[in-house]
């Protein structure tokens, strides 16, 4: 897919370039950190500006920040249990972080830092590291039990164990390509019925008739994204409430 | 752990690279093709790994990415939990109060109630006690009525064969007298005991004695 002249040129939009001009130049501050920035302080505001009223009935902005909180704080209390509360906060910035990457992503010129395995692939380290952290704290030796189930047979065990293990290490693998691959081939597709319009749109007096087609698909495309960029969210923080399930009640 | 972190990562990033670079790079050489691909600037920018802006961008994200979690934890998630406690709080001491009224109103209810079934019951007593008490006092008219009419019956009766009696004894006076008449009319024979006899007779015959 190499960009010449008029061809589709889908992957471009993911190449990493400075941001903050020569500051950011000297720090090695991309546009994709910039726009991590930009997520991080719209979700801080959102949940401070938007709960500033403290009011007893919320309008509409301190109902979305309650929104959020609660939304978030069911789903960890219902898949970790109640002493799951302690990793709210984890997991409430996990889903905001994702969550307005995703959105971000879709407005014109932003950059989405969700499609870059290497951002994905950091978070779901991030996670895997703080669900071991967790499960050794909490259980010490006993975390390894956890690779063995009870009352399975023992000559099992050199089956077991490494599948285990594996499906164990794999976890901070799927969670981040799943998301990694999700926002990757939705920004695609986007851009290639973009370049689409563009190329119909110039083929003469029918050109922007036909143009109508790609474009069309682009404004559904947009709106499936939403939901995707809403849905991946929620299956990574999800995804990390289980994990903390198994750190914390080991299976 | 940071070893393993490393060679989880490197593996996973050549193994996407496979999927994802073009279909032209042969496969086995994933080494050769990331070189290859930074150097045409085909492939997916996100699988270039020799790009230094690779790693700061994962450095920036961590930073980026604990600064949001420390101030999410300390200071945005408290406040909202605090206005959720607080309204919780509210609603619950709302309830509350009223719950309370409820009972109390609940109490109010039940008093009025017995005050009510109360004071049906004294009045059904005092209706009975005094259609009681009218009723005795009806019998005993009606009794005392009763005896002094069987009293004025009694006497009306014993008046009634006083009369009879005299009126039976003259009956008997002027049936002799008329016999008497007759057969001395007709016979020319007065004869006073026989008729007064056959008088008796006849009037006994005929129960009038």
């Amino acid at each position: 897919m190499a960009a010449e002249g008029k061809t589709i040129d889908a992957l471009s939009q993911f190449e990493l370039t400075h941001a903050f001009g020569p500051i950011g130049a000297a720090v090695n501050f991309t546009q994709s950190n910039a726009h991590m920035l930009i997520a991080a302080v719209v979700i801080v505001l959102v949940m401070t500006l938007g709960m500033a009223p403290r009011a007893v009935v919320p309008g509409r902005f301190q109902a979305m920040a309650e929104t959020f909180y609660e939304f978030v704080e069911n789903l960890v209390i219902g898949q970790v249990g109640h002493e799951g509360k302690r990793y709210f906060p984890f997991v409430f910035a996990l889903f905001m972080f994702v969550l307005f990457g995703n959105v971000l992503g879709l407005f014109p010129y932003a950059f989405t830092y969700t499609s870059h395995i290497a951002v994905t692939f950091g978070l779901a380290f991030l996670v895997f590291l703080v669900t071991t952290v967790v499960a050794l704290a909490l259980h010490g030796k006993k975390f390894f039990g956890y690779f063995f189930p009870e009352g399975a047979p023992l000559w099992l065990a050199p089956i077991i164990v490494p599948v285990e293990v594996v499906s164990y290490l794999s976890r901070p693998i799927s969670l981040s390509v799943r998301l990694f691959a999700n926002m990757v081939a939705g920004h695609v597709l986007l851009k290639v019925f973009a370049t689409f319009v563009v190329l119909l749109g110039g083929l003469g007096i029918v050109g922007p008739l036909v143009a109508v087609l790609p474009l069309s698909v682009n404004v559904l495309l947009v709106g499936f994204e939403l939901l995707v960029a809403f849905l991946q969210a929620y299956v990574f923080a999800i995804l990390t409430s289980i994990y903390l399930h198994d750190a914390v009640h080991l299976h | 752990m940071q070893m393993m972190k490393r060679m989880t990562f490197a593996g996973v990033m050549a193994w996407l690279y496979s999927v994802g670079a073009h279909a032209a790079a042969p496969s086995g050489l994933e080494a050769q093709s990331v070189a290859a691909a930074e150097a045409s600037g085909g492939g997916m920018p996100q699988l270039d790994f020799g790009n230094p802006l690779m790693l700061a961008q994962v450095v920036w994200l961590l930073i980026i990415f604990g600064v949001l979690y420390y101030m999410l934890a300390n200071i945005a998630l408290p406040r909202v939990a605090s206005v959720l406690d607080e309204r919780r709080n509210r609603i619950e001491g709302d309830l509350e109060a009223a719950r309370a009224a409820k009972a109390e109103a609940d109490a109010a209810m039940e008093a009025h109630q017995a005050a009510t079934a109360r004071a049906r019951a004294e009045s059904q007593a005092a209706i009975a006690n005094a259609m009681q008490a009218a009723q005795a006092e009806a019998a005993a008219r009606n009794a005392e009525l009763n005896a002094r009419l069987s009293q004025q019956i009694e006497a009306a009766e014993a008046r009634i064969n006083t009369a009879r009696d005299a009126a039976m004894g003259a009956l008997r006076e002027v049936a002799t007298d008329t016999a008497n008449a007759l057969v001395q009319r007709l016979t020319g024979i007065r004869n006073e005991a026989a008729v007064s006899a056959a008088v008796q007779r006849e009037l006994g015959a005929q129960g009038q004695a």
